[in-house]
């Protein structure tokens, strides 16, 4: 192989005028962290909602629910990041299409609203499958004590469930940091938007996937790092199924 | 008084009907023990007692109000009314104490201070006022149903409803449960038991219900049950189950 390897690369200045190829990398490092902490965050609290729903004594509640998951599940993402980008500013009246065309960074508000509907539907299926593997006396015992239904999911349900699905989860954060990856198909210069501009500026595109992968790496070894913390942190003792307190 | 009527209460799984016109009453400070064979419809019939099941005809009423009534706040009623599970169903990321405490602080609304009071107050009657931080997973099954009982009785009910208390358990440790009912119902608590423990019933009972395929096959006075049963299925049930 003729390559020619030049580490040096990163401290040159990078055509844009900006900075160097270092600072372009970690312009685009801090959009995938925010990218996919916005969508992550969006996801979660959506997802549980949407999960919760799903397991409500209330069978047109409970389609409802299915039916968004369905629809953000089904689609891919790239597809769903198009039609917001896209499709969505030619759909709303021509006023509101030109202020979306026109908002700034608009790629970004895309990208991370795109990737936490989709990842949300994910999530929601998580927390359902979490609430439903508790035992069905859990529910009674809280309705049984007075609680209202939310009380009996805040208190009762829903601590149960989590801890439950924290493996899970852990998966669908990481899958949320490394999905952000689409979003340079609608423009947004992040990680891997940045070695791809890199290697097309330079042509030193080992240089540029080794730096992306080290930086996807870190990122997600920091996620796995946490979530095994957390995971310990809320272990209940005598308690198998969450963790492994008694182990 | 009637503190528990019971109308005509039928119910459907579908096609499958599992109570079938049941009628009784509990009087204030009774106590009915319910028993029959599995599949009978007791467990059913007594969740139906709080509204944990819906049943599709008739009606109850606890202390006067219908649970039928749109006008019933149905989570009020039910913070008044005891209920004990064959498992338990303690929550298992709480610690005892707040197991007990929750009730009292997210629906009766005492402040922490006084909650905890009641709540020590009860696990030191029930014997493990020494367990107040552990977490259910540390406990023994009997242990874990003492402290469920006690966090039913954390609410100060008007009534108790035991779900076959003791059928979870380990043989050595029914009678520290039973013992605690007993205690219970000797103080006069209005309770309503599914049970298999024909000692109990002899014990304390006022009534016993026996229940097969879903109808009340007899609801009689505990002298004339364990003396002279009048259904020939009640008579095969208590045979099976007395023997030893």
């Amino acid at each position: 192989m003729n390559y020619n390897w030049n580490w040096a690369i990163f401290f040159e200045m990078s055509p844009e005028g900006t900075g160097t190829y270092l600072d372009t990398f970690f312009w685009g490092l801090g959009w995938t962290i925010s990218t996919s902490m916005l969508a992550w965050s969006m996801a979660l609290a959506l997802g549980t909602v949407v999960g919760v729903l799903r397991t409500t004594p209330y069978p047109w509640v409970v389609r409802l629910g299915d039916a968004y998951v369905e629809l953000f599940r089904n689609v891919p993402l790239i597809v769903q990041m198009f039609l917001w980008y896209f499709v969505l500013p030619e759909l709303v009246p021509k006023a509101a299409g030109d202020w979306l065309k026109q908002l700034p960074n608009a790629s970004f508000y895309n990208a991370f609203i795109a990737l936490g509907f989709y990842t949300s539907a994910r999530v929601a299926e998580q927390v359902r499958a979490g609430i439903q593997s508790l035992p069905r006396g859990q529910r009674m015992a809280g309705t049984a004590i007075g609680l209202t239904l939310p009380q009996t999911y805040g208190y009762v349900l829903l601590p149960m469930a989590f801890r439950i699905i924290v493996p899970p989860l852990t998966s669908e954060f990481m899958n949320t940091v490394k999905n952000s990856a689409v979003g340079l198909t609608i423009g947004l210069l992040e990680l891997t938007g940045r070695a791809r501009a890199m290697q097309e500026f330079s042509f030193q595109v080992f240089e540029a996937f080794t730096a992306a992968t080290i930086a996807y790496v870190m990122i997600t070894i920091t996620i796995v790092l946490t979530m095994r913390w957390l995971e310990r942190r809320v272990a209940i003792p005598g308690f198998i199924a969450a963790g492994n307190a008694t182990r | 008084m009637a503190m528990i009527e019971i109308r005509n209460v039928s119910k459907w799984y579908g096609e499958f009907n599992v109570l079938k016109d049941c009628s009784t009453t509990v009087d204030k400070g009774q106590v009915v023990v319910v028993c029959g064979p599995s599949g009978s419809g007791k467990s059913t019939l007594i969740k139906c007692v709080n509204a944990l099941e819906p049943f599709q005809q008739g009606d109850i009423t606890v202390n006067g109000q219908s649970l039928c009534d749109p006008a019933t706040n149905l989570p009020k009623l039910r913070a008044h009314i005891g209920m004990v599970f064959q498992n338990f169903e303690l929550f298992p990321h709480m610690r005892v104490l707040d197991n007990l405490n929750l009730g009292q602080t997210k629906v009766l609304k005492r402040d922490r201070a006084t909650a905890r009071d009641r709540s020590l107050e009860l696990l030191k009657r029930v014997g493990l006022e020494a367990h107040a931080q552990k977490y259910p997973g540390e406990l023994s099954g009997g242990q874990q149903q003492r402290v469920a009982i006690a966090r039913a009785l954390a609410m100060d009910p008007i009534a108790m409803l035991f779900d076959e208390p003791t059928s979870a358990l380990d043989p050595e440790m029914i009678n520290e449960v039973l013992d605690v009912m007993v205690a219970l119902a000797k103080e006069g608590m209005t309770m309503m038991v599914v049970t298999h423990e024909m000692g109990f019933a002899r014990q304390v009972a006022h009534r016993v219900i026996f229940m097969d395929e879903g109808s009340i096959v007899e609801d009689t006075s505990k002298e004339e049950f364990f003396g002279s049963p009048r259904s020939e299925r009640a008579q095969q049930f208590l045979s099976k189950i007395l023997h030893h």
